[in-house]
């Protein structure tokens, strides 16, 4: 049944494996480099902008707006095969970083622009950072 | 008129099934490098720089398995672009006396593997930006939508507008026998030129995608011979000039735009090396890997202007018989061939494009480029142009 659920990502990759332990404990972490000030996401060793080595954790508010998305109607894997259709956007996160995520929405309900929350889904080991459409 | 000849395209040949029919991947590299070094007139152990994108193992499996002793072996793996920078690696190579005799070759059996390479569930990641990705069941024809979806909004590009490409596209196909034949052979139904409405109306593949904006899945592959400019006279085809080659890389980051290819940063320079502009160009190959990569690629490239794009393909612009310019003649990957990477087709059919050769000839067609696009668009993509001047320019 194990291809039945959602795939889950690498939990030991060096530079991402404490971004998914953070999920834990429902937080979404991004990085702010030291010496450059940008954001990184994802998180990892070394700021990607500046070589820069020093990087400070911090905690996201959850807020972000959809960048772009698209409504998945073919996937070959069981898992998202029995879930089309859904949505897949870049978020465009409020602290300053895009990333990956569901939209959890009727398909007709999502837009560019549209304001969204973060929300979890909870896969024990790992929770996945969603998102729900507000307005 | 271009500058530099850095080096010639002295033999092509494209592996005409897209059913490959028991030959494996290796085997249709095999048998097209053999048949494009006779295209050339030279011989197998003439070839001293092999360039491999890896599709077959690593460099080495190919080298031991053709019986090759190259002094330059060159492994670049960016996806579908990859043959654009071999075609650019080899043209220095070649133009600073390092080799003599470049083999570029591609193999596939995509198709008869059952590979969905569109819509599949993946290999297992192996980048943490990648990892990052997997639980979203994004598939490749998403990445592309992501970005045609972001084009929509920011320029007001429409699917009709996309819907142009494709039927361009399939309307060159229907001119190439190889092409109507592999459609009837991967189980197309109507094999036919189809319309803007056929387009638009088709099953939603991943939002705003529909079945026509993306490309088929076959088996193919192919070889092409450069050569170093002091041969290029002697050989037995016209020689088609390398005059410019840039490549760059494109991917996700906090705030870029991904309406922008990475054709905007190496587009530019290989005009600039060859000294021409794009509104010279007779034949556009541009890796069509679904309607959204041509459009926006056209625009990076500098045929239109940002974002106009989707005006600037209208009424069937691109046809072969329109005048400049002509866009994928062979029917491309989204009517003629996809066997994943099928960069080395753009090379093929630009060169026979400047020979004289092609089933929708541009009439005195002097102007090629080879634009390759290798990755996912929306989230990681790999560019490379590569201009091209018919031999007596």
């Amino acid at each position: 049944m194990s291809d039945e659920q959602r795939p889950l990502p690498p939990l030991t990759d060096p530079d991402t494996r404490a971004f998914w332990k953070a999920t834990r404990a429902g937080r979404l972490i991004y990085q702010v480099c030291q010496r450059c000030g940008r954001l990184v996401f994802h998180p990892r060793l070394h700021c990607p902008y500046c070589g820069g080595l020093e990087l400070e954790t911090k905690e996201s508010a959850g807020a972000g707006t959809v960048y772009s998305y698209t409504v998945i109607r073919q996937h070959g894997h069981p898992f998202f095969g029995a879930r089309l259709p859904y949505v897949v956007a870049l978020i465009d996160v409020d602290e300053g970083f895009r990333m990956l995520s569901e939209v959890v929405a009727p398909p007709e309900a999502v837009r560019v622009g549209q304001r969204v929350r973060l929300d979890w889904e909870d896969l024990g080991q790992v929770k996945i950072p969603v998102f729900r459409a507000l307005d | 008129m271009p500058r530099d000849r850095l080096a010639a395209i002295a033999g092509i040949y494209e592996f005409p099934r897209r059913i490959a029919g028991g030959l494996s991947a290796l085997q249709i590299k095999a048998l097209s490098a053999a048949r494009a070094l006779e295209d050339a007139g030279l011989g197998w152990q003439d070839v001293d720089a092999l360039y491999d994108a890896g599709e077959t193992g690593a460099g080495l499996t190919l080298t031991q398995y053709l019986g090759l002793h190259p002094r330059i072996l060159d492994t670049t793996g960016v996806g579908g672009a990859s043959f654009e920078f071999h075609a650019g690696h080899a043209a220095r190579a070649l133009a600073a006396g390092r080799a003599r005799v470049a083999l570029l070759t591609y193999g596939s059996t995509a198709r008869s593997d059952a590979r969905a390479i569109g819509t599949g569930g993946g290999r297992a990641p192996t980048a943490p930006a990648t990892g990052m990705e997997v639980p979203f069941g994004l598939t490749l024809v998403g990445s592309y939508a992501l970005v045609a979806r972001r084009h929509m909004h920011q320029y007001g590009t429409r699917p009709e507008q996309l819907a142009e490409i494709a039927v361009t596209t399939r309307a060159h196909a229907m001119r190439n026998p190889e092409a109507v034949q592999g459609l009837h052979d991967i189980g197309i139904r109507e094999v036919r030129e189809i319309t803007i409405d056929d387009v638009i109306s088709a099953r939603l593949i991943a939002d705003p995608l529909r079945l026509y904006d993306c490309c088929i899945i076959s088996d193919g592959g192919g070889a092409v011979v450069i050569v170093a400019p002091e041969l290029a006279r002697d050989l037995r085809q016209p020689p088609v000039w390398i005059v410019g080659a840039a490549e760059a890389v494109g991917y996700t980051e906090n705030d870029n735009d991904i309406t922008t290819t990475a054709a905007r940063d190496c587009g530019p320079r290989a005009f600039a090396e060859a000294g021409v502009r794009p509104d010279e160009i007779d034949v556009a190959m541009i890796y069509d890997s679904f309607t959204i990569t041509v459009l926006t690629i056209l625009e990076d490239l500098g045929f239109c202007a940002k974002g106009e794009g989707g005006p600037f393909v209208e009424g069937g612009r691109l046809r072969f018989d329109r005048g400049r310019p002509a866009l994928n003649t062979d029917g491309g990957g989204l009517s003629s061939n996809h066997p994943g990477m099928r960069g080395i087709f753009l090379l093929i059919e630009a060169t026979r494009q400047l020979r004289g050769q092609s089933c929708s000839q541009v009439p005195g067609a002097r102007l090629a480029i080879a634009h390759g696009n290798g990755g996912q668009l929306g989230t990681r993509h790999a560019a490379g142009t590569v201009v091209l001047a018919a031999g007596g320019t």
